[in-house]
């Protein structure tokens, strides 16, 4: 249960490997979580850290291609860890551009996994947070999804679907009024170019982040209920005009 | 749905309100309970998560057939557990008869009373409210209701147990002959922390209700400096002769309230340093024999109505624990932190604690309780509370579940050693855990 302070006992990632939801779940550790399920491919993810810190890790095998597993992983960690406080799907592949224009199949795949695998994971958590009465998603959207270029709009395209999901889902356990608030949520984040594993041998994008600046934010939109995260926080104002550039402009855009 | 909190109003969560008239019909919705189980809840004045059960049933035993019998020669009372102290009050007072124990607030119910074992200014001499109870109505997970004595484990489950061991019905308990309805009052300030532990440890023996208020904004070498409120229900000949003619009238005032939406940070550094500064500076050196009401001296706050409220959206956090006696160097580098870190409290107040009850998750055990409210957007307060858990926990001491809204499950492990014996007899009496609430599911109880 979240206590009075925003401070949770149980965490369940979901890409037990990926840097931005295992910085989350140390940082979650260190203000109190005591019970942490990591779900990766292959059923190996880095445990040393959280455990170290003191909290029980539970590592199970998790694939975000299959989607008819989902559900019942949800309900695993449910019966392992108790009610589910927190739920991080960070999985995600990062492919080039250039490599999906020559094969369309794989961009098809990855699209999968970075849309389609959320829906079925997001849809799964959404309806165990719902039965218990509180919680909160975390969905890690991308500006890149805010509007999609022509350098990435594969990964882009598929952050766009996920961040419109994430929202409609948000809207969806809010429910219209109090009465039919379901006291579960969900927290976008919308990160910039964030410096990583996942972006290594790419150039940065001004105003890039750390993986440690979205981790905090994160715990910061946590703690105080915040909805939307944009990583950093000015990439919000950068966008609202982004978005209303005219397309001639926008094309010519460098990158 | 209704979205419910605890009197400090955090952590607000969604359960199924129902309003059972009856036994009978709490039982029959206790049947039919979701995996999610079911808690009772009374007048919510819990400060955390005890009333609350996210997802599933919460039982408001309000409205549970209202009734009270007293028997005036052995002075036992039999309430429902949805009544009232306010409402048993003003039956019992003008007949002559007080309540065995009150807390800060006459809005708690009889049944509340009772499950999270409540104490008062009087429990250096009193105990706690289980204490005083002879017998309980309590109906269990499997539909039965069942009459226990102190002679029963179940019993002492249920005192202190946090409403974990079923829906407490109705109870029986032993009342205190009054001869008036007021208060003869002792006051006195104290100019820090050591005199404040010395005055009380050395006279609070001589008065049946004791409580010292502490300044904890005051810093060097009047950090813990105090108003000592203490007194005892008056004599016929204490009062002057135009109370005479109706000794044992009970009327509070009519109570004012606060406005449902009150802007965050109203009460903050400057406004609390400035209440703490008047109250203690209104305060007398010393003055004795002041006659006062029931309701101003033991339920100040009681007079503004939904007083919580003035918090703000983002609530506030009640923090009280204690240390057993030999342990007073940890009370006061409790104190000495709090004080440092300028934590804002609006009402800090000191008490002698005396001998517990056999109740196993019961609160209180000889020594000093300090309990202070902290508005929850205050930085930091998460690590420093953590911090303190830790000291009181190493003294031998606890948190007080009825106030907690953020200690971990382990601190709980830790300071409660009876936490298993309890568990053991909550899974017999209820093996399917159909009672449940976001208390027990936060201290894994």
């Amino acid at each position: 249960m979240r206590n009075a302070l925003g401070s949770v006992d149980t965490v369940l990632l979901l890409g037990g490997r990926s840097e931005i939801g295992l910085a989350i779940v140390e940082r979650l550790v260190r203000d109190g979580a005591s019970r942490v399920m990591l779900a990766a491919r292959g059923g190996a993810a880095p445990t040393e850290e959280l455990r170290k810190l003191g909290a029980e890790v539970h590592v199970v095998d998790f694939d975000a291609a299959r989607p008819e597993t989902h559900a019942a992983l949800i309900e695993h960690a449910a019966a392992t860890l108790g009610d589910l406080d927190v739920v991080i799907p960070a999985f995600g592949v990062l492919g080039r551009q250039a490599v999906y224009d020559d094969d369309p199949v794989a961009a098809a795949r990855d699209v999968a996994v970075n849309f389609g695998g959320h829906v079925s994971a997001g849809l799964a958590a959404a309806r165990r947070l719902r039965e218990q009465g509180h919680g909160t998603l975390v969905v890690l959207s991308s500006v890149a999804g805010v509007r999609v270029r022509k350098a990435n709009f594969v990964y882009g395209s598929a952050k766009a679907g996920l961040d419109g999901f994430a929202q409609g889902l948000a809207d969806s356990l809010h429910g219209t009024h109090s009465p039919r608030s379901s006291g579960a949520r969900v927290v976008v984040v919308r990160p910039g170019f964030v410096i990583g594993r996942m972006t290594e041998g790419m150039t940065p994008a001004p105003m890039s982040v750390t993986v440690d600046a979205v981790a905090d934010a994160v715990i910061d939109a946590l703690r105080s209920g915040r909805q939307m995260v944009w990583v950093p926080g000015r990439l919000r104002f950068v966008f609202a005009v982004m978005r209303i550039l005219p397309r001639a402009l926008w094309r010519r855009l460098p990158r | 749905m209704t979205v419910l909190t605890g009197w400090g109003r955090t952590a607000p969560t969604p359960a199924r309100l129902a309003r059972p008239r009856s036994a009978d019909e709490a039982a029959a919705l206790i049947k039919e309970a979701s995996r999610r189980g079911v808690v009772a809840r009374g007048l919510g004045r819990s400060y955390g998560d005890a009333a609350q059960n996210a997802g599933g049933l919460v039982l408001d035993c309000t409205a549970l057939t209202p009734s009270w019998a007293h028997d005036p020669n052995t002075g036992l009372v039999t309430a429902s557990a949805g009544m009232s102290l306010h409402d048993l009050m003003a039956e019992l007072v003008p007949r002559g008869w007080f309540v065995p124990v009150t807390p800060g607030t006459r809005y708690v119910t009889v049944g509340g009373a009772v499950a999270a074992d409540v104490h008062g200014k009087n429990h250096h001499v009193d105990s706690s409210f289980g204490a005083h109870v002879r017998s309980l109505t309590l109906l269990t997970a499997d539909g039965a209701t069942r009459v226990l004595g102190p002679d029963d484990e179940l019993f002492w489950a249920t005192v202190g147990g946090m409403g974990l061991t079923g829906v407490i019905v109705e109870a029986t308990f032993a009342c205190v002959p009054i001869e008036t309805s007021r208060m003869r009052v002792d006051v006195e300030r104290t100019r820090d922390l050591d005199q404040t532990l010395d005055v009380m440890t050395a006279t609070d023996d001589r008065y049946r209700y004791t409580v010292a208020w502490i300044d904890l904004l005051a810093r060097g070498g009047r950090m813990g400096r105090s108003v000592l409120t203490r007194g005892d229900h008056a004599r016929l000949d204490d009062l002057p002769s135009r109370m005479r003619r109706d000794p044992l009238r009970f009327a509070p005032r009519p109570r004012l309230s606060a406005p449902p939406w009150v802007p965050g940070g109203l009460l903050n550094r400057a406004s609390i340093g400035a209440f703490n500064a008047v109250w203690y500076g209104k305060a007398p050196r010393a003055r004795r024999g002041v006659v006062q009401g029931i309701a101003p001296f033991f339920h100040p706050l009681d007079g503004v109505g939904h007083w919580n409220r003035m918090y703000g959206s983002r609530g506030f956090v009640q923090y009280q624990f204690v240390v057993p006696f030999g342990a007073e160097d940890t009370l006061r580098r409790v104190v000495e932190r709090l004080s440092g870190a300028g934590v804002v409290s609006f009402l800090t107040v000191l008490k002698r604690f005396g001998e517990g009850t056999p109740g196993m998750l019961s609160f209180p055990m000889p020594g000093w309780t300090l309990a202070l409210d902290i508005p929850a957007v205050q930085s930091g307060l998460a690590g420093m509370l953590t911090e303190l858990d830790g000291w009181v926990a190493a003294a031998g001491g606890r948190v007080y579940l009825a106030k907690d809204s953020r200690m971990s499950a382990a601190v709980m492990a830790a300071t409660y050693p009876r936490l298993e014996e309890w568990r053991a007899i909550r899974r017999r009496i209820d093996p399917h855990g159909v009672f449940h609430s976001d208390l027990a599911r936060r201290l894994c109880l």
